[in-house]
């Protein structure tokens, strides 16, 4: 078998044609199921849906379809509620207006994890009146066994609606449309096979996780081990939402970061390692004779941000690994060469999320590095967390974001408030603004030095050059 | 609320379930040991363990809003061509795994018989990442689901080719609240109007300091209208991002002609080569245009295309208009540079040129 795997080689075509689908000029697409004549003998019928039906041709699948089959199904409790949920999504399509109100719908226990939903309709689509959301959360990394994938579609087809999304952006399990007489007994059945709700609200959220470990090289810590020891020990502040607004995990075992977690993530986990990229000469040779010197400069070499690479006359990597800022692109080009280093941990970014209301924050760095190996490390990772809700908790205003927060108070107020000291590798530059007062600098410094010297003392010996280049 | 008969069941609060027992076996005995890994094909993923041990992946696009009937089916791929264990990407890809290579040519085969696009790996279009729309949402401007089966039916060129200079990821989201999050391209409603008020229901239902306080320009004070407590919005100074209309349905801020569609170009989560970036204004005030959107449709051709012919290898969309410069990514992708363009929010002058660096 020939791989051709890190370079895809591009050649330039010319565009696509315009496929006719697209521009709403094919013909009303049959129903796939093709049981409409069978839905007319029945004293319900199929409310019509000529915009819905335009969905289904083309080539990716249909989303549409589906919501028919579970119409179709004349044998399942469901179905009449989804012959009225196709028509007022069929209105939403000709009005260009959302039919849902919520309200308040719980489990007995918990004061969230149900998103609930009242058709404003419901007088001409009345099955569909309540469709409310059981927000679940999937098993760490988003892994499923086929058996446990039809265990869930069983529940859902006696108690609810038959329609799950995998996954919803938070990274729940969204089992969607549910009576509110029915919410309860889905979440026992679902309780009962080892599943729980998510959060909802002003509340501890559902996280994510990436592949990582589990089948990812680039992996720097165990993401299933932080991101469960984390959500399970606050399940309190998720289940019962007293919060002054959302709070967020992700796990990334990179600084790829698949799960979007700087952005999107008020407490972004990030794997990332201190000492040097590991490099397989051998293999670094085999890629420049595969993809040429050239193309290894352009795309390799002259990539790196921080100008960290150079490629050596007879073809191996140099690495400049203290100028090296683990941004992955060349252990992404080079998947057989170049690898993280031993010494891994975590980089951990607090603040993200989007617009509402003082505009879109990323996460910034609140600490650098974080050995994560040994239980005691992980043990470590979950009472800084447990620190950063509590903090949270304590000093955020009502809907207010930690970022928020962050922000109103000052980055030095908040790393007072969680005992973390500040670092130069949590600023792009220091301060350009002369306003402040800097009676105090010289102790600071005092304590800076003394840090320095605290940290050189328990740091791992520097390895020589010719070691780590293996 | 009615009260259950029978002694209600306490839930047993067991949190994240523990993926193992869910787990390939091969992934669960590698795990945190894999070595190195390349892709033999768009679609396929091929990772081998420090010990020697091989799985191959197939990822294949669904629909993400998924009946149990097409579940099923999806299991019962799994079943009779992979090996009973799937995982989801967190843009609702299916993957399988299989341990040996000679089980991928059936397992694809099958899968796109069946109607599932089978690629979403390296350098292609993955699956656009959708929220929950008219479908679900209280407060949505227009639909997730069908904008995003529109996109994925022109782009299911190139979601199952790996021929884009980097990856690109695509979002969609219904609202200003952005669900969706940010992506090389954004497709996200844009209100143009401010909010229309039902005065005679706001005092029942809103409470009124929380909507003053949601609102990001302070344009909403409490006011009497017709004898009623209500709220008014100083509308020279409203952005129409409808803020207040969650905590105040009465504020409606959606109507067919107010909800449009903007466009946002160069965002990206990795940190690969430069840092994290959100993304920018590229259009607004696109229709939005059910069932297919092609004026949306359109443009998005128009950016990605720009983007496959222009771009270096490995050169994120963001990345590429970085090098060329704003006033030809405009130019080649046939869009106008307008006064809003220009940021006025907070920091707006950080996104100012500063500098004699002019691109003619």
């Amino acid at each position: 078998m020939e791989y051709n795997a890190t370079i895809a080689p591009r050649e330039t075509r010319p565009d696509l044609s315009w496929p006719t689908f697209i521009m709403g000029l094919a013909s009303r697409a049959p129903s796939a199921t093709g049981n409409e004549a069978a839905m007319s003998s029945d004293d319900r019928k199929a409310h019509p849906t000529p915009h819905l039906d335009q969905l289904e041709s083309g080539p990716w699948p249909s989303f549409v379809t589906g919501l028919k089959r579970l119409r179709d199904a004349k044998d399942k409790p469901y179905a009449a509620m989804m012959n009225d949920l196709l028509g007022q999504l069929e209105q939403s399509y000709s009005e260009r207006m959302g039919y849902w109100k919520g309200g308040t719908v719980s489990v007995f226990g918990y004061g969230g994890g149900i998103i609930p939903r009242f058709s404003e309709v419901a007088d001409k689509f009345p099955a569909s009146k309540e469709f409310h959301t059981l927000r679940v959360q999937p098993p760490a990394g988003f892994h499923y066994t086929t058996d446990i994938l039809r265990k869930l579609c069983d529940v859902w087809e006696q108690y609810g609606s038959g329609l799950i999304a995998l996954h919803g952006q938070s990274g729940d399990i969204m089992f969607q449309g549910c009576t509110t007489e029915n919410t309860q007994k889905a979440f026992d059945a679902l309780n009962k096979i080892g599943f729980d709700l998510g959060g909802a609200g002003p509340a501890l959220r559902t996280s994510m996780s990436c592949v990582g470990h589990a089948r990812c090289e680039m992996s720097c810590y165990d993401e299933i081990k932080a991101h469960r020891s984390i959500i399970n020990k606050h399940l309190d502040e998720m289940h019962r939402p007293a919060l002054p607004y959302k709070f967020k995990f992700k796990f990334s075992g990179c600084p790829n970061d698949c799960v979007n977690a700087i952005q999107r993530a008020d407490f972004a986990v990030i794997g990332t390692w201190r000492d040097d990229i590991k490099v397989d000469q051998d293999e670094v040779r085999a890629y420049v004779a595969k993809v040429g010197r050239k193309y290894m400069i352009d795309s390799v070499i002259a990539m790196c941000p921080t100008r960290a690479l150079s490629l050596n006359d007879d073809d191996t990597l140099e690495v400049d690994n203290k100028s090296c800022v683990r941004c992955m692109h060349c252990l992404n080009v080079m998947t057989k060469a170049l690898k993280p280093g031993d010494d891994r941990g975590v980089t951990i970014l607090i603040g993200g999320k989007r617009a509402l209301k003082i505009g879109d924050l990323m996460g910034t760095v609140v600490i650098p590095f974080m050995k994560l190996e040994t239980e005691e490390d992980y043990q470590k990772l979950v009472e800084f967390a447990g620190k950063v809700i509590e903090f949270f908790a304590e000093n955020a205003l009502e809907h207010e974001r930690i970022g928020e927060t962050m922000d109103r108070i000052g980055l030095p107020a908040f790393l007072e408030a969680i005992d973390v000291d500040p670092d130069p590798n949590m600023v792009r530059h220091p301060r350009t603004s002369c306003y402040v007062r800097t009676d105090d600098f010289t102790e600071e410094a005092e304590k800076y030095f003394a840090r320095k010297a605290r940290a050189a003392a328990t740091a791992p010996p520097e390895r020589a050059p010719s070691e780590a280049a293996e | 609320m009615k009260e259950a008969t029978a002694a209600p069941r306490r839930p047993v609060e067991t949190g994240v379930p523990d993926p193992f027992p869910f787990m390939h076996p091969k992934l669960k005995k590698n795990y945190g040991q894999w070595a190195w890994h390349d892709r033999p094909r768009p679609g396929v993923l091929h990772h081998v363990a420090k010990g020697g041990d091989e799985v191959w992946t197939v990822r294949a696009g669904t629909q993400r809003q998924l009946d149990v009937h097409t579940i099923r089916k999806l299991c019962d791929i799994a079943d009779q061509y992979a090996e009973g264990f799937v995982r989801f990407t967190t843009r609702s890809n299916i993957e399988f795994m299989v341990s040996r290579f000679e089980k991928v040519p059936a397992l694809i085969q099958k899968l796109q018989a069946e109607g599932f696009p089978v690629g979403g790996t390296g350098n292609s279009v993955s699956m656009i990442s959708h929220t929950q729309g008219w479908l679900h949402c209280d407060i949505p401007g227009t639909d997730a689901s069908g904008v995003v089966k529109s996109l994925m039916d022109f782009l299911h060129e190139e979601f199952i080719k790996e021929e884009m200079p980097n990856r690109v990821r695509i979002t969609t989201s219904c609202c200003q609240v952005n669900c969706g999050g940010q992506g090389d391209i954004a497709i996200n409603v844009q209100y143009t109007k401010p909010p229309r008020i039902n005065h005679d229901l706001v005092a029942n239902v809103c409470e009124r300091p929380a909507v003053v306080a949601r609102c990001p320009v302070a344009a909403i004070r409490p006011a009497m209208v017709n004898g009623k407590p209500s709220l008014e919005v100083d509308e020279k100074k409203c952005v129409c991002c409808g803020a207040c209309y969650p905590p105040c349905p009465p504020m409606q801020i959606n109507g067919p002609d107010s909800t449009k569609i903007a466009i946002w170009v160069g965002g990206k989560h990795s940190n690969a080569r430069s840092r994290p970036t959100f993304h920018k204004l590229a259009v607004a005030n696109l229709p939005n245009n059910p069932p297919r959107w092609p004026e949306v449709a359109e443009v998005v051709r128009n950016i990605l295309y720009a983007y496959k012919n222009n771009a270096k290898d490995w050169e994120r969309l963001g990345e590429w208009i970085e090098r060329i410069g704003w006033p030809r990514f405009f130019d080649l992708a046939g869009l106008a540079f307008t006064k809003h363009h220009l940021d006025t929010w907070v920091g707006a002058r950080h996104t100012m040129n500063m500098s004699a660096h002019i691109r003619f």
